[in-house]
């Protein structure tokens, strides 16, 4: 879904944070993989980097990626949430705390209920909440679960999704 | 679940240096308020005002608290590639030197040590290095002091061994036993535990090599460049800096006096 839908976004006005389930193996290939599909500059992630709006970030193996009021992104190698470390849930809390209603969340295909904790925070502080339909899914167990467990702003295949980044692109 | 906010967290941070003198201050917000709501959770307080009037009043309740708070997960050989590093480009240089201080800041539970007294070991360098491992955690000294970890892990942990370089048979550096792994004493007999808070402590010694791998992620920019100062004046001239993988000292006044080992993080003092 992300290697289809981030080729079509040419420039960002907003940050785009990425935290994806994968290996824990030191391997950037998914940063390799994604700044080649897009023309949007994608940073690598080092603890207390700044976070740029026009700018991709995606939370490296092995580590929660956290944020922080000055809009610098932490790292942190706590206990695996969700069995995932990168957890979507500690992310996205940690945005809710800092960004409040500025943020957008989309959660996308997964193979857990990792995530859904985490929108119920971001409705809560106020942001816009987006969940890919799970019919669209490769992976739909944890979209699913969030469709059921939040009250999602908005459920969108790969092609309205597409419209609703570019429209809030402005 | 008990969530704390900013103010709350200030106020904590605040009161635990004026009754306990320990500061908090210079640690990342966002991770050191998730490890707070983790407390909280975890000792079933009801709200902040429950957890803050026990830190007041129980000076062992404190303790935990520390203990509860920094963060302790680690592994043997975490991040093969680095071990791999140290065993094929960095330990060869260091083991010139008729003497070898290496120096675990922020060492938990030990793994990481006894990782290196077996890479030392497999160098022939273990009889002339002595380790000195530190934590501002007694009970994770206690653990490491040890050297006993969950037989369970020693599948993952041999696994990371061997994708490091090693090519022994892993299983030769512990003793089974009721479930735990306990490692030779051939390898603790060449370490010193001792606590050590990074934040006030000063420098005790110096060293040719200094890990400090995954900590200073919990620390704000300024106290990261204040625990780098240390570091520096505990390295000998051309010892090395190992830092966690995601971590740097790009930014900080320092690194003019360090070189970049290639693209690792390891720095090289030259000044």
């Amino acid at each position: 879904m992300l290697l289809k839908l981030l080729p079509r976004l040419t420039v960002a006005t907003f940050a785009i944070v990425l935290v994806v389930h994968r290996k824990s193996s030191e391997d950037s290939t998914l940063e390799e993989l994604i700044a080649i599909k897009t023309s949007i500059p994608v940073k690598e992630v080092e603890d207390k980097i700044a976070l740029l709006p026009g700018n991709i970030y995606i939370a490296p193996s092995d580590y929660h990626l956290l944020f922080e009021k000055n809009d610098q992104l932490s790292l942190d190698t706590s206990e695996k949430v969700n069995y995932s470390r990168p957890s979507i849930d500690v992310s996205f809390e940690s945005a809710a705390d800092v960004y409040g209603h500025a943020l957008v969340a989309v959660l996308l295909s997964g193979a857990n209920a990792d995530g859904t904790q985490g929108l119920q925070a971001i409705k809560a502080a106020g942001g816009i909440v987006v969940v890919q339909d799970p019919e669209t899914a490769e992976m739909p167990f944890m979209p699913r679960n969030a469709t059921e467990n939040v009250a999602a702003d908005y459920i969108l295949g790969i092609n309205d999704l597409y419209e609703f980044i570019s429209a809030i692109n402005t | 679940m008990v969530l704390i906010d900013d103010r709350e967290l200030e106020v904590l941070i605040n009161e635990v240096f004026e009754y306990y003198g320990f500061d908090f201050s210079g640690y990342s917000r966002a991770s050191l308020k998730r490890r707070v709501d983790r407390l909280l959770h975890l000792d079933g307080f009801r709200n902040f005002t429950e957890l803050l009037s026990k830190v007041r009043s129980e000076p062992a309740y404190f303790k935990r608290m520390v203990e509860e708070i920094t963060v302790n997960v680690t592994e043997m050989f975490r991040d093969p590639l680095f071990y791999n590093v140290l065993r094929t480009e960095i330990l060869p240089i260091i083991g010139t030197k008729p003497f070898i201080r290496i120096w675990h800041a922020g060492c938990s539970t030990g793994e990481e040590v006894y990782s290196m007294a077996i890479l030392l070991k497999e160098l022939n360098l273990l009889h002339k290095s002595l380790l000195y491992a530190t934590d501002i955690n007694a009970l994770v000294l206690d653990v490491a002091k040890k050297g006993i970890f969950p037989l369970q892990m020693m599948k993952q942990y041999s696994e990371n061994y061997m994708t490091s370089g090693g090519k022994k048979d892993f299983s030769h550096y512990y003793t089974a036993n009721y479930g735990f792994a306990k490692f030779d004493s051939e390898l603790s007999e060449k370490m010193v535990f001792s606590q050590h808070n990074l934040v006030s402590d000063g420098s005790f010694n110096e060293f040719d090599l200094i890990l400090c791998r995954n900590v200073l992620i919990y620390f704000d920019k300024d106290l990261q460049d204040k625990a780098l100062v240390l570091f520096d004046d505990s390295l000998a001239k051309l010892g090395y800096l190992a830092l966690g993988t995601k971590e740097t000292i790009k930014f900080s006044p320092l690194q003019n006096s360090f070189k970049q080992h290639n693209k690792e993080k390891i720095w090289k003092k030259v000044q």
